[in-house]
């Protein structure tokens, strides 16, 4: 009995899987985001930050995305090092950009956030510091892969930093308890979260919304990595029997 | 073990004596640090009290920037003439390889600019308490910096640009210690006891760089070995 990520390892098949769920998983993250829009622009605004708060719901998805995105990549890493699963380094080659996207959304709607609140848009909390060092490792991971060549070996190199970066994780979650100006975690907490509902509904949808973005340019992103690698096998493949066939004319 | 430790430090003896008679890495390392904190004051003006207040922070940033000169050439000059590969089919394990370097790079690199830290101190205006905690928190700390370092010069060995590369991988490693570090510091100046809890997180920031940084080293460099 095969488990799906064995099964997936087929390239092949997951173009097949992919091609047939990839339009199910665009339509219904549209359609979740646009419920989670309407949703905010009902939803109340905040007694002490009023309507400011409503930059929250796309702030705090990005925020959570910038973090999974990472986790994610480190799995993929973690396959390819370990398990040397093909569509591993695939995975974690299509997250970076996707990853460094979120983790910039994130700080510019903090930035656009923090000027109000805090009145800077930058103010050096150990919160958004660690982001920031998460979005350079973003693109340390973009552009270790970019300037090697060998497409394996740049690969498992880049396999290797992240699996090095993720330290950075227990960082960025528990830096608010180190006197941050961020409140501390008040949805995923033991007990009841701290958010009242008529903000949290929105959060969640929002939150859902664009988790299913992510999957769909995620997937999107694969199949095109996949397709490109085809592309250059071919390429190498139709070069070699050219120059064959040279050969066989000279000799 | 004692069969291993042997061939280790003569790898590290003779990185030590290569780099002391090139003469130039420790040469520049120093001269680096030494013009980045002289010319830091030339853009600030020299008010004594901004000068004493920014010293632990200058002396960190540039000592890291200063042992990041030095970094790329830790492997790149053995994968060149094919001692790398000398050394990996020898008796030591990579890991213990990656060690031995770093180690070098540490003892050449780390130490003559924690030794230089507080003449340049002199020159910031850095109070007579901060003196013994500055050069204690350098020997706690630059040896995190060796250590990860080693992982980013395994990592963009092949690399073009690799220099500037390096930078961008590091600096965001980098960081912890550098914030600890100065922490360190700056606490020691305004309260001379209260210094001890960042210094031990830097301690401890060093210690786990010496135990893990080897492992993803030698990963790092046995896939380049690979190709």
């Amino acid at each position: 009995m095969q488990t799906l990520t064995q099964s997936l390892a087929n390239p092949t098949r997951f173009l097949a899987l992919s091609a047939r769920l990839l339009p199910w998983i665009a339509a219904a993250s549209a359609l979740v985001i646009a419920i989670g829009l309407g949703l905010v622009f009902t939803a109340p605004p905040d007694y002490q930050m009023g309507h400011t708060v409503k930059i929250m719901f796309v702030h705090v998805p990005a925020a959570w995305l910038s973090m999974f995105v990472y986790a994610l990549i480190a799995v993929s890493s973690f396959g390819l090092l370990v398990f040397r699963h093909p569509l591993a380094d695939v995975s974690a080659k299509a997250a970076a950009p996707l990853g460094a996207a979120f983790t910039f959304l994130a700080l510019v709607t903090g930035m656009l956030w923090g000027k109000p609140m805090w009145g800077a848009f930058w103010v050096w909390d150990p919160r958004l510091t660690s982001v920031l060092l998460l979005f350079f490792l973003y693109l340390g991971l973009i552009a270790l892969r970019s300037s090697i060549d060998e497409e394996a070996l740049a690969a498992k190199l880049t396999a290797t930093l992240s699996l090095v970066g993720i330290v950075i994780l227990p960082v960025i979650k528990f830096s608010v308890d180190w006197n941050s100006l961020h409140q501390p975690a008040s949805v995923m907490r033991l007990g009841a979260p701290t958010i009242h509902a008529s903000l949290l509904w929105p959060l969640l949808v929002m939150a859902a919304g664009m988790t299913l973005l992510f999957a769909a340019l995620h997937v999107k992103a694969m199949r095109n990595e996949i397709l490109r690698r085809r592309v250059k096998a071919l390429r190498a493949f139709a070069a070699d029997a050219a120059g064959g066939l040279a050969g066989q004319a000279a000799g | 073990m004692s069969a291993l430790m042997r061939p280790f430090w003569q790898l590290v003896r003779r990185d030590v004596s290569l780099a002391w008679k090139d003469g130039g890495a420790i040469g520049v390392a120093l001269g680096f640090y030494l013009m980045v904190v002289t010319l830091l004051p030339l853009g600030i003006g020299p008010d004594l009290a901004l000068l004493t207040r920014i010293a632990p922070g200058v002396l960190w940033v540039a000592l890291l920037l200063a042992a990041l000169l030095s970094l790329a050439r830790m492997f790149e000059t053995d994968l060149e003439d094919g001692s790398l590969e000398v050394l990996a089919t020898g008796p030591l394990p990579l890991v213990a390889i990656a060690a031995a370097k770093s180690l070098a790079h540490w003892i050449t690199t780390g130490l003559p600019l924690t030794v230089l830290a507080p003449v340049l101190g002199l020159l910031l205006n850095l109070p007579p308490e901060g003196y013994g905690v500055l050069v204690a928190s350098m020997l706690a700390g630059t040896p995190a910096v060796s250590f990860v370092g080693a992982v980013g010069a395994a990592l963009t060995l092949r690399t073009r640009r690799g220099g500037l590369l390096l930078a961008l991988l590091m600096l965001p490693l980098f960081v912890p210690t550098l914030i600890f570090g100065i922490d360190t510091v700056r606490e020691a100046i305004l309260n001379s006891a209260a210094f001890w809890p960042a210094f031990l997180i830097l301690s401890a920031i060093s210690l786990t760089a010496l135990v893990l940084a080897p492992i993803a080293a030698a990963a790092a460099l046995r896939f380049q070995l690979q190709q």
